[in-house]
């Protein structure tokens, strides 16, 4: 029902706005406030959008029942990719293009080249693999 | 190559299963046929084998991390010692605190056997983001090799501490690629961080299993859903500072430098908003290693379920409003704020400790590997839990700021991560690889390591409050030192040698397999329902999920489940799932 779950974060971000609010209005420093109102938004807005999407489901899914049973749960979850070479991939474009900003812009080249294969790659399989 | 994913329906049928030699849960129908060796490690996506591949690599940065500290250790032993340069040594206790904070203890414990458990304990064939998570791996290791490769340049690896304060940190102060390839490496890892956060928290939201409700998943679990959440919340400020430390560093902006505008401090303000939620992102995955090892060996459920999860809640929300209590010193900080904030964290923490207590209170205790590294973290904690009170009230902190005092705190702190780490490996070794690691060797190893630590960190209390500074390579004018540093050394020479000995078990252990069994240790969560190791997308089979522990449930038929509170959930005994084929709740 993600209702446990949107008041998890509502919760924190309640509390990090009244952090927030009390710390800028006792010391008026700039740069804690703005990461505090930072943190307030990023558990105001998933949380909203959970309690959004609990509103409009009805939410009632067998993982948040505590009488559901094994079997209301059974059959496909999901199409997961099993194995894939493009996390690599990615990866090492990302190695490189970080090896770019510290020996030289020529790591640019395979970093790009990699970084581009890798996206290309990952976009194809997706969409080969997800016919659910 | 993508699998289509489907959730087991029925319980398996048969007699309940703890300890048998090797038992099986039905034939392996998911078996997976995919490809094997170096091609395997290269592109698998599952969680099982990413977590592996992050445990072993974060334990060989702990041994990289700790033959650094070895060093710095041997170094102080003589107040004029020239065993290293002073540059090396700033370049070792840089290194050192990087290598033990970025590449170990966080990546071992939100990354890894989070990777591996937390999929396994809510009953989910995988992580949410298989591709993502892979990811997260390859960040890790390249910024891994980052790091480290500043010892290959010609300036050196970084040496302005693992904290990188501003101005230090600048391009005039420390040129060189060292501190870039620091900062890169940084970079890497954080963005692995960050989706490693993002995983976690949308397996947990999404991927639980039938009747696996919020408040009965695991404390581990629930660790690290909250780890997830701070990781979201701190990981990206890290970040930006690095990319603003960068363009300070290479593009002639003046962020952090006064000469152009800029404020220094606001390093600080941006690292420590990182840095002190990061400490319980380090903290909180060995409080659930430990909350889950201490139940089992107690033969009782956890004492105060409800009250641990609200005390993980609370950190977590107060986390975040205390990270100038590293600032006390800079006198441009809200000390009453900041020291009521840290004051009030030692509340919920205190709470952890009690429930653990409480747990072992009245139980029937069971000294295995595991749990005497459990109680070992809890002890170890305590201590530096308490000296962390005495540090966040500020008079105390003018005192003692930037001395011993302070390094003896955190290490005492993150000693006992490691031994709580050391918890975990013994309790879980046995379902990852389906093998037991050898007792013997392993309270050898807990007695080294314990008795280690404490004589490691208590000398270091003492010397810091005598007045010995941090990140001081030689103390020519104070020889009285020598002694405690000697005492501090032989700690760490001990805490070094359990480690050895942990690398022999693990040969040891592996060359004499003691085949584990489902459930060696007749343990709780759904994790041990499955065959160790577990198939390919985890479960052939779920049993009811009807408390916070399904497999004893499961397993003791006999005894009516423990649902905290009110409800008193119904277990539908083996045989009779057996003669219908389903479960009835």
């Amino acid at each position: 029902m993600l209702k446990q779950e949107s008041l998890i974060l509502l919760g924190l971000g309640v509390f990090f706005g009244l952090m927030g609010i009390v710390y800028w209005m006792w010391g008026h420093e700039d740069g804690g406030g703005v990461m505090l109102l930072g943190s307030f938004l990023l558990g105001m807005l998933p949380g909203f959008y959970y309690l959004w999407w609990y509103r409009r489901t009805g939410g009632n899914r067998p993982e948040d029942r505590e009488d559901a049973t094994i079997q209301e749960g059974a059959g496909v979850v999901d199409s997961f990719p099993s194995t894939s070479i493009w996390p690599f991939v990615l990866g090492l474009g990302c190695f490189s293009m970080v090896l770019a900003l510290v020996f030289g812009a020529w790591f640019a080249v395979p970093a790009i080249g990699l970084l581009v294969a890798a996206f290309v790659g990952v976009t194809a399989e997706s969409r080969r693999g997800g016919d659910v | 190559m993508t699998d289509l994913i489907e959730r087991p329906s029925v319980v398996e049928p048969g007699v309940p299963d703890v300890g048998a030699p090797d038992g099986h849960h039905g034939d392996d129908v998911h078996e997976h046929h995919g490809p094997t060796g170096i091609l395997k490690w290269l592109t698998s996506t599952d969680h099982k084998v990413i977590g592996v591949n992050y445990i072993v690599t974060s334990t060989v940065m702990m041994l990289i991390g700790g033959l650094f500290a070895e060093i710095i250790r041997a170094q102080l032993v003589s107040p004029t010692s020239t065993l290293v340069s002073f540059s090396q040594y700033n370049e070792l206790f840089t290194m050192h605190g990087s290598v033990m904070i970025y590449l170990f203890a966080g990546p071992f414990a939100f990354a890894g056997l989070a990777n591996y458990l937390v999929p396994l304990q809510v009953g989910a064939p995988d992580m949410a983001f298989p591709r993502l998570n892979a990811l997260s791996y390859w960040l890790y290791l390249t910024g891994s090799i980052t790091m480290l490769l500043g010892f290959f340049t010609a300036g050196g690896a970084a040496n302005f501490g693992w904290v990188g304060y501003a101005p230090l940190s600048n391009a005039v102060n420390s040129p060189g690629s060292g501190a870039d390839l620091w900062i890169g490496a940084l970079m890497l890892t954080g963005f692995s961080a960050i989706f490693s956060g993002v995983n976690l928290v949308a397996t947990i939201f999404y991927l639980r299993a039938p009747g696996m409700t919020m408040f009965r998943m695991p404390i581990f679990t629930w660790n690290m859903l909250v780890v997830g959440i701070l990781i979201l919340l701190a990981f990206p400020v890290l970040t930006s500072g690095l990319i603003m430390l960068y363009c300070d560093r290479h593009f002639g902006t003046h962020i952090f430098t006064v000469n152009g505008g800029g404020v220094p401090l606001l390093w600080q303000h941006i690292f420590w908003f990182w840095g002190h939620p990061e400490v319980y992102i380090l903290a909180l995955p060995f409080f659930g290693m430990v909350t889950e090892v201490i139940p089992v060996f107690s033969k009782k459920p956890l004492f105060g379920y409800k009250g641990m999860i609200f005390a993980t809640l609370t950190i977590a929300a107060l986390s975040l409003g205390v990270w100038a209590h590293h600032m006390f010193t800079t006198g441009a900080v809200l000390l009453p704020f900041f020291s009521i904030m840290s004051l009030l964290i030692a509340v919920p923490t205190g709470i952890k400790i009690f429930n653990w207590i409480g747990t072992m209170w009245g139980g029937e205790l069971y000294f295995s590997t595991s749990m005497l590294f459990a109680i070992g973290f809890v002890i170890t904690f305590l201590l530096g839990g308490l000296t962390g009170i005495y540090l966040a009230s500020p008079p105390l902190d003018f005192l003692t700021h930037d001395t011993y005092f302070v390094v003896a705190h955190f290490h005492s702190v993150v000693m006992a991560l490691v031994l709580g780490a050391m918890a975990g490996i013994y309790f879980w070794v046995p379902k990852i690889f389906g093998k037991m690691l050898n007792e013997p060797l392993g309270k050898l190893q807990f007695w080294l390591a314990f008795i280690g630590t404490q004589i490691f960190t208590l000398p270091m209390y003492v010397v810091g409050l005598h007045g010995m500074p941090r990140r001081t390579a030689v103390y020519p004018n104070n020889p009285s030192w020598q002694t405690l540093n000697i005492w501090v050394s032989i700690g760490a020479l001990m805490i070094g040698i359990s480690m050895l000995v942990f690398v022999v078990n693990v040969i040891y252990s592996w060359r004499n397999p003691v085949i584990a069994g489902n459930n060696p240790w007749d343990a709780h969560g759904l994790e041990w329902y499955t065959t160790s190791p577990p198939p390919h997308h985890n479960f052939t089979s779920l049993p009811p999920i009807r408390s916070e522990r399904p497999t004893w449930d499961f397993n003791h038929p006999e005894h009516p489940a423990l649902a905290h509170g009110e409800h008193t959930a119904v277990v539908t005994a083996p045989s009779e799932e057996a003669t219908n084929g389903k479960v009835e709740a």
